[in-house]
């Protein structure tokens, strides 16, 4: 057990940083720190936390991908402040920053653009998330047709890969996409 | 769901945006968070000790009694607080199960007070964490067999009608029951230790006459012996047929090692009347008289002691067992040794290797009888060598026998102990698991039996099941219920999983024609939910709780869902409709979710097997619920 703390910076700051109030700022951190004691939460205490949640699948990939995600500096370790920051693009951001954060999440390498590959990866981790006791049952093929459907929606140059430009303009024209997005808004 | 990770719930739902872009269907209605108010600090009074906590740490387990409005009862209204009579240290460990979500023994509590206080407070003993879990079981093992002990005393009492027969038995087993007994159990005592002693005595030489050489006193008064033994065996032999007659299991009496030892203390002299004087087959019934002494064993029945050294030798066999093996592999190899260092010297006493090892023997153990020694120099240096390690062979094992025997004597009732705990720990954590899934897929049922409630209207059952659903479980359902949608599958348990996996291969689905899924979709499932309303003896559903109300909340969703779903899915996706309507008779008297950690799914009424195995089956039942309307 390393002897990393992390205290983070003060509730002031947070609260200019990020669109939660204080009391909100408070109630987060009680609950950060309840778990994580040392002030950061490092991958695999974010796998367990997140692996809670799905008790029937395996969450370890896709809380994988969400580490990459929330570890903006990607210096290995999520701490309070990555984690705020996160959160409050995705519970009270505008829709373009809840896509764009989508986005990121989906390119792994962080180049800009969404492959096959990196859209097929994300999908098996969704669907792992399902477990085997699925109904109907879950199949090899099913993650690469939904790929292959997501990319039939979105890459609209069929050039193979999918730009920013081209995911934010296709979800906004969805409207089930832009209705989900307004989903969580008052989660906290 | 561990009560700390309930406060990340919000960044798992935050999360769950990621999904939403990829996601084909549309979503699910986040559950409403009625009466949102700021977190409060309650104040706890134990017995005088005050103990503070937010209002929403107690909340996490809203089937314990801090959890629940049961509290209310104890609320104070002059002094603002919640007052308990209950002792304040035990309420520390309850207090802080609330707020880590582990719950702690600690070891200088009473086992009884500690089970009483949570009882009080509404909390299962098996969510003890592992660390104190196992001191808790030995501690509640050690009460329970003291109880049981205290009780066998009173077993004692009669009970009444019993029968002939197990009055006996009881009279057997229990000397101390009745006078009768009692004294049955001296007498055969006597009698078993007179019939020792007169064995011995037989072969002691008695006075003689002058004449004769010395006789043993067997033979001189033959007759006198010969009435003993004779009376000792009908003794032996009355009672033990009788214990045959008052057994409850004879044939089981017959094979236990007492009865087996009674056989063989007097069969001899049975098989001594049956022979006659026959020259030939009288050496064998000189052979026979040495069973005899096995009356000595029948003691043990009478004797605690005994049948503990008994079991202690039994269980010690292995230790006993290598203990001889090493001895064998020395003793024949010092044999060996001395029988070649010995061969020279004339008039050796070591004619063979077998002859050595009574030397052998002899002089490892220390014993030293001195009738055969070694001459030669060799064999006295390699008979010193003997000696020497024979200290070591024979001094070294015994005390660890010692040791073995005890450690293994405790070994074995702990690794017992152990073997059942695991097998406790295992199906606790098994429940557990099922447990956070199971509230999860009847919960799916309720939740959206609420959403078809509030499209038909009727607010009563809706308020009664909103109540049974905390709201962190409401939200961590909704979660689960996106990511269905998401990847456009559905959580089902293990159960119906197995049914389905197999009949995939029985049912032909491409013959379901897609016309009368969307027709069912759109029309049955809703129909069908009122009409079930009114019929109340249909079936209810098993485990797999089917979303029908799939179709229920977003009815123009509906088509979408045929236009956008993956081809390979449309076929089963008709037959989802098809087994939604056989098995969607839901629990319209809405069963109560126990949100506790451990949660006992609960269990189905009705047998799915009947349901699950007819292929042909729902499309009848299909057809006769669209035309109920």
């Amino acid at each position: 057990m390393s002897t990393v703390r992390h205290r983070p910076e003060g509730l002031e700051q947070l609260e200019a940083q990020t669109r939660f109030s204080r009391k909100e700022l408070q109630i987060l951190y009680r609950g950060f720190k309840n778990e994580c004691p040392s002030g950061v939460v490092n991958e695999e205490t974010f796998k367990d936390i997140y692996a809670q949640f799905f008790p029937q699948g395996d969450a370890s990939t896709y809380a994988h991908f969400l580490f990459n995600a929330f570890d903006t500096d990607h210096n290995g370790s999520v701490s309070f402040e990555d984690f705020v920051m996160g959160l409050s693009i995705l519970l009270r951001g505008t829709v373009q920053e809840k896509l764009n954060w989508a986005f990121n999440l989906y390119d792994i390498n962080k180049d800009g653009y969404i492959t096959k590959e990196e859209m097929l990866d994300i999908m098996k981790a969704i669907y792992d998330m399902m477990g085997k006791c699925t109904y109907p049952v879950l199949k090899e093929e099913t993650p690469r047709q939904h790929v292959e459907v997501f990319f039939q929606k979105m890459d609209k140059n069929k050039d193979g890969v999918v730009t920013i430009d081209e995911f934010i303009d296709c979800c906004q024209n969805d409207e089930n996409i832009m209705r989900s997005m307004h989903l969580f808004e008052n989660v906290l | 769901m561990a009560a700390g990770v309930a406060a990340w719930l919000p960044f798992a739902r935050a999360a769950a945006i990621g999904w939403m872009p990829v996601a084909n269907l549309p979503m699910p209605v986040a559950p409403a968070e009625k009466n949102k108010r700021q977190d409060e600090l309650i104040v706890l009074n134990v017995s005088g000790r005050r103990f503070q906590t937010w209002k929403n740490t107690l909340d996490r387990y809203p089937d314990t009694l801090l959890g629940s409005s049961e509290k209310e009862f104890f609320y104070n209204e002059e002094t603002k607080e919640y007052f308990f009579d209950r002792d304040p240290d035990v309420f520390r460990c309850v207090l802080n199960f609330y707020r880590t979500g582990k719950l702690h023994y600690p070891r200088y509590e009473c086992i009884s007070s500690y089970d009483e206080e949570l009882a009080f407070f509404g909390i299962v003993p098996e969510i003890i964490g592992d660390c104190c879990y196992e001191e808790y079981k030995d501690r509640k093992r050690e009460n329970a067999e003291r109880l049981m002990d205290d009780q066998e005393d009173n077993k004692d009492a009669k009970l009444p009608n019993m029968t002939f027969r197990e009055t006996m038995w009881r009279a057997f087993e229990n000397p101390h029951t009745s006078t009768m007994a009692l004294v049955f159990y001296y007498v055969t005592g006597f009698f078993i230790a007179v019939s020792v002693i007169t064995n011995v005595v037989e072969t002691v030489p008695c006075g003689s006459a002058p004449n004769q050489k010395e006789v043993p006193c067997g033979e001189r008064y033959t007759v006198a012996f010969f009435c003993m033994d004779t009376a000792c065996v009908m003794i032996f032999t009355v009672e033990y047929l009788m214990r045959l007659f008052a057994a409850p299991s004879r044939y089981r009496f017959m094979r236990s090692v007492m009865s087996i030892i009674d056989v063989v203390a007097i069969l001899p002299y049975y098989i001594g009347l049956v022979m006659t004087d026959n020259e030939d087959v009288s050496g064998a019934f000189v052979t026979l008289r040495v069973f005899r002494v096995f009356r000595i064993f029948k003691f043990s029945r009478h004797s605690q002691g005994l049948r503990i050294l008994g079991y202690t030798l039994k269980s010690c066999a292995s230790e006993l067992g290598f203990l001889l093996f090493s001895l064998t592999m020395a003793i024949i190899i010092f044999a060996t040794v001395m029988f070649y260092a010995e061969k020279g010297s004339s008039s050796s006493k070591f004619t063979s290797i077998p002859a050595s090892f009574w030397y052998t023997i002899v002089t490892m153990t220390t014993l030293g009888y001195g009738d055969m020694v070694p001459k030669t120099i060799a064999g006295k240096i390699f008979g010193s060598i003997c000696s020497l390690s024979g200290v070591l062979v024979i001094a070294l094992p015994v005390p660890v026998i010692v040791s073995n025997f005890s450690r293994i004597y405790h070994q074995n009732q702990r690794a017992d102990k152990r073997r059942a705990q695991k097998k406790a720990r295992l199906a606790r954590i098994r429940i557990t698991k099922t447990g956070s899934s199971g509230p999860f897929i009847h919960g799916k049922r309720n939740g959206l039996f609420n959403e078809a409630l509030d499209l038909t209207g009727s607010n009563e059952e809706e308020q009664r099941l909103s109540k049974s659903t905390s709201l962190i479980e409401s939200q961590h359902h909704h979660l689960l219920h996106c990511l269905e949608k998401t990847t456009n599958h559905e959580f089902v348990d293990e159960q119906y999983y197995q049914q389905s996996y197999l009949e995939a291969g029985l049912q032909n689905y491409p013959s379901r024609s897609p016309s009368l899924s969307s027709q069912d979709g759109v029309t049955g499932t809703c129909c069908t939910r009122r009409s079930k309303k009114r019929h109340t003896p249909l079936p209810n559903a098993s485990g797999p709780a089917h979303m029908q109300p799939l179709s229920h909340t977003h009815t123009q969703g509906l088509q979408e869902l045929s236009t956008i779903h993956i081809q390979p899915l449309s076929t089963s996706r008709s037959s989802l409709n098809m087994r939604v309507d056989e098995q969607a008779a839901l629990n319209c008297q809405g069963s109560q979710i126990i949100t506790a950690i451990i949660s006992i799914p609960t269990p189905p009424v009705t047998t799915p097997e009947g349901d699950a195995h007819l292929p042909t089956g729902p499309t009848h039942q299909n057809v006769v619920k669209v035309s109920a309307l």
